[in-house]
């Protein structure tokens, strides 16, 4: 019984008032709700980048098209995700005009989505390729319905890689977990508390999509709902 | 599966009992080696590189040992570092894998549930650093502005109480390290930057130009900065406090802290220029092991 209590003890910290007036654990919603904002965001620039550029990569009969279209899967998918970032937030904003008063959200967007673009341009690509050729003018909505599944693993990924975002100030869970963790010294529960709303972000996304992707299957050619992950 | 689990029940029970029965002096005079808790990068301990550490709590925790050394009366006594980080230092204290931690650990009551903490040697003040251009004086100018602070220190709490007591309104802007809060600072993106005073010196000192900045005089708190120590050991605490008492007695203390914040330090013959606080001259003259919380605050 002791046992127990000693473990509930250990998490009456989230009801305590951090110094302002707001508690850890309406702290740590608002930075969850910093997740899922940054996923959020990151994802729609990632799909909408990704979904024309990896179509822009199999127009064969515009090589210029093709080639700058390359080259952004190329660049954005060979930099890895926190250099990218830093690159965002210290050098672009510092160098390019007007871009120094530029929230750390949106550049974080930035950075995220963009990286995330390349890779979801590398699953339209293979999906639109994966069709017969003589389908290439009516096969972008079935492309979209075949590749649901890596996309799937892309929103999930883009939901763990938001928290690079703590790089640069931005208030989501990582940051909330390392600032609490010091001013509470409830290192174990406040990690576990991260990790479990990661993975409660990371299996709604996986519902929600699996949902979707029994509704838009294509007949013959999803693998019949079969293992597609 | 239910005997294993009570014997490992017991097992961790065992564990528990003989860390408690030892005793640190005990447990050093018989290995011959006492472990020392260093810091890859903060004010009052930090790495020169390759594995060799320095600064003012090192220091006074090199003449602590020496004193050990000479209290056990053994010939030999190795010390080993074990850098530390602000996530991992109490635990490792709590646990024995680090005798004594010499790093920038504030001592508060919160961290005294799991560890004990040697008589201070140096109370900081956190200040406020702004561009030398600024027009913010005081703490109440940072109204409607955006201030940067350490994502893991204590600043963050005093900066929310100011917050809730003086009903200011200010965005708070959190920087990973030190290094990027001052870069916060540097960029404009924050109009200031709260902090411990040494660490505010320290970076100063460092920018490409420390003339365009400047340390505003107000204090707005004081923290007793400490050597940890495991918690509920007498007779360990006991030598390390003997120890640092006569280092205060013999004025070892004053020279170690003139070395450090008067004179060019390591590694870029940076000054510091930061005398001694009137609440860390009031901590030599009565030594004690005071939290944060039981110490006079400024304002109070």
């Amino acid at each position: 019984m002791t046992y127990w209590q000693g473990i509930w003890d250990r998490w009456q910290f989230l009801w305590d008032d951090r110094g302002d007036g707001v508690t850890y654990w309406q702290w740590m919603f608002s930075a969850w709700g910093y997740t899922v904002a940054v996923a959020a965001v990151s994802l729609v620039v990632a799909l909408a980048i990704g979904c024309l550029v990896g179509t822009l990569r199999t127009v064969s009969q515009h090589r210029v098209v093709s080639a700058l279209a390359t080259g952004w899967v190329e660049l954005f998918r060979n930099i890895p995700v926190l250099v990218q970032l830093f690159l965002w937030f210290f050098v672009i904003s510092e160098i390019v005009p007007g871009m120094r008063g530029v929230p750390s959200f949106v550049l974080a967007c930035c950075a995220l989505g963009f990286f995330t673009s390349a890779r979801i341009a590398e699953q339209v690509r293979a999906g639109i390729q994966a069709l017969p050729q003589a389908y290439r003018y009516v096969i972008l909505p079935q492309t979209f319905r075949i590749i649901i599944p890596p996309l799937t693993s892309e929103a999930m990924n883009i939901v763990k890689n938001s928290s690079v975002a703590f790089a640069v100030s931005i208030p989501e869970l990582i940051s909330f977990a390392m600032q609490t963790q010091e001013e509470t010294s409830r290192g174990i529960e406040v990690y576990l508390a991260a990790t479990v709303l990661y993975i409660i972000t990371a299996l709604a996304i996986s519902w929600f999509m699996s949902s979707r992707e029994k509704r838009a299957r294509v007949p013959g050619l999803s693998s019949q709902g079969q293992g597609a992950h | 599966m239910r005997k294993v689990l009570i014997a490992a029940t017991i097992a961790f029970a065992a564990m528990g009992a003989a860390a408690q029965a030892d005793g640190t002096l005990d447990k050093i005079k018989s290995s011959g080696i006492i472990t020392q808790g260093v810091r890859e990068s903060s004010g009052l301990a930090y790495t020169l590189g390759n594995g060799v550490y320095t600064g003012y709590h090192y220091d006074v925790c090199q003449n602590i040992i020496a004193d050990i050394k000479k209290k056990l009366g053994v010939e030999k006594l190795d010390i080993r570092y074990q850098p530390v980080t602000s996530q991992n230092r109490v635990p490792l204290v709590q646990n024995g894998t680090v005798d004594l931690e010499c790093g920038s650990t504030t001592n508060n009551k919160a961290r005294g549930r799991d560890v004990d903490f040697a008589t201070t040697v140096y109370i900081e003040e956190i200040k406020i650093a702004v561009k030398a251009n600024s027009n913010i004086g005081k703490l109440e100018d940072l109204n409607g502005k955006t201030i940067a602070t350490t994502t893991g220190t204590t600043s963050v709490q005093t900066l929310r109480k100011n917050k809730r007591g003086k009903d200011l309104k200010f965005s708070e802007v959190f920087g990973k390290d030190h290094a990027d809060s001052f870069l916060l600072l540097q960029s404009g993106r924050a109009d200031a930057f709260v902090m411990d005073a040494s660490i505010l010196a320290a970076n100063i000192a460092r920018a490409q130009n420390p003339k365009d900045y400047k340390i505003l005089p107000e204090v707005l708190a004081v923290e007793p900065i400490a050597i940890m120590i495991r918690k509920n050991d007498p007779e360990f605490k006991k030598a390390v406090d003997e120890s640092i008492a006569a280092q205060i007695k013999t004025g070892t203390i004053a020279k170690l802290y003139d070395k450090w914040f008067m004179q060019p330090i390591p590694p870029n013959n940076v000054t510091l220029n930061m005398p001694a606080s009137d609440a860390t001259k009031e901590a030599w003259a009565n030594p004690n092991d005071k939290p944060t919380e039981d110490c006079q605050q400024p304002g109070e």
